[in-house]
């Protein structure tokens, strides 16, 4: 039992390892995309980080940064990759608690729970 | 300044600093904050937020190698993650609430006592008899050795879980990894091994912020032509950083380091006590 359960750690952190890789690799690529697209069109723009205004409402929930990004919008397309890095370690966290599920490790699936509950409280803004 | 200057300084500064992070392990998020508040001028909000998006990008990038070489455990991280990620949740609450300057002043400080902080020891003879909280909690496993599997248990688990809502508090405030107090918390304080306790406070760094980047991004301080190259950045860096660990002449790069951290340290302080900030 306990070699059995050593073997299904091992392979949920295969698991778990290529999620972090392929979620930071798809934000990345978004990212930068969304990028060029910006500084295509507004490469010479005067910058205003001095002062703090607050991002407009376009750019700060998901649904508006969606809707934003699928016009073609360089900076909601960045954001959208930024939130797809916020999700990657949220996306960690449920299949590492549905890993414990599946070895019937049920103390930590209700752990992998509760840290889920205080990440979507901290997402329920968005 | 236009936004390519803008994203042409930012990326190569974030880049160096992510470099240097990884080569020292000392975590690269730390001088971000004050490269742009001190050098660019740039509001403490929008550094905060930016900073913060790239902590998770770095931790998610490192964790995936460290996680398969087998030091990282997956239950001790999960179970403080309940801490980081409630002082998380508080410590961005917090940052709505507080100045621009308070955010720079405890910055000041943190900075401070990372460039003092000696670095962790290893305790080769830690017990491995675990007590009643951790036998429950099964907070043991095996570290990989050239002599087979060495058995490690956590100690002081409850000094260990308040130290890591502290390292959460610290990280939502001020938009860092606060991978040193993490370390702390396991290393010192739990007693668990050097590699065990690096790699899985960096398993946990992600988690954390983002915890509190969902708070940050609502409240509208993510600005993403900021935050794209210093986490583009940051993630190239540590990258290669890692890449060159072995080459890398550690000693003395740490001490560069360290002298680079007090000198930002003192320029926070000083400005937010004379109001520059």
């Amino acid at each position: 039992m306990d070699e059995d359960r050593r073997l299904a750690d091992r392979a949920l952190e295969v698991v778990v390892a290529r999620l972090l890789q392929g979620g930071v690799l798809l934000a990345a690529t978004i990212v930068t995309a969304g990028s060029l697209l910006f500084l295509f069109r507004h490469a010479g723009d005067p910058t205003h980080y001095r002062s703090f205004h607050g991002e407009p409402h376009a750019l700060r929930s998901v649904h508006a940064i969606v809707a934003g990004a699928l016009t073609g919008d360089g900076r909601a397309v960045t954001q959208l990759g930024l939130l797809v890095l916020i999700a990657t370690p949220v996306a960690r966290v449920a299949l590492a608690g549905l890993g414990f599920a599946l070895e019937r490790d049920r103390l930590y699936a209700g752990v992998a729970l509760l840290v889920l509950g205080l990440l979507a409280f901290g997402l329920s803004g968005l | 300044m236009t936004t390519l200057e803008l994203t042409a300084v930012v990326a190569s500064g974030s880049f160096v600093a992510g470099a240097l992070g990884a080569l020292t392990g000392l975590g690269g998020g730390v001088v971000l904050v004050p490269l742009l508040v001190l050098g660019l001028g740039v509001d403490v909000r929008y550094a905060v937020g930016a900073s913060l998006v790239s902590v998770i990008a770095t931790s998610s990038g490192a964790a995936a190698a460290y996680v398969r070489e087998g030091y990282t455990n997956m239950r001790i991280g999960m179970l403080l993650e309940i801490a980081t990620t409630t002082g998380a949740l508080a410590g961005a609450s917090l940052a709505t609430r507080v100045s621009g300057a308070v955010v720079a002043g405890i910055f000041g400080v943190v900075l401070l006592w990372s460039a003092l902080v000696p670095a962790p020891h290893l305790h080769p003879d830690a017990a491995a008899r675990p007590g009643r909280l951790t036998k429950w909690l099964r907070l043991t496993g095996t570290v990989p050795e050239l002599d087979g599997e060495r058995p490690y248990a956590a100690e002081n688990v409850p000094a260990g879980f308040a130290l890591m809502s502290l390292a959460g508090v610290l990280s939502g405030l001020l938009g860092i990894g606060s991978g040193a107090v993490k370390v702390l918390a396991m290393d010192r304080a739990m007693k668990l091994p050097f590699k065990v306790s690096t790699t899985t406070s960096n398993f946990m760094i992600g988690v954390t912020a983002a915890a509190s980047a969902g708070v940050y991004l609502s409240r509208g301080y993510v600005d993403p032509v900021l935050a794209a190259p210093v986490t583009l950045g940051v993630l190239a860096g540590s990258l290669l950083g890692a890449r060159f660990l072995v080459r890398a002449p550690t000693h003395a790069l740490r001490w560069v380091f360290r002298v680079v951290l007090l000198a930002l340290a003192a320029e926070m302080i000083r400005s937010a006590w004379t109001g520059r900030i």
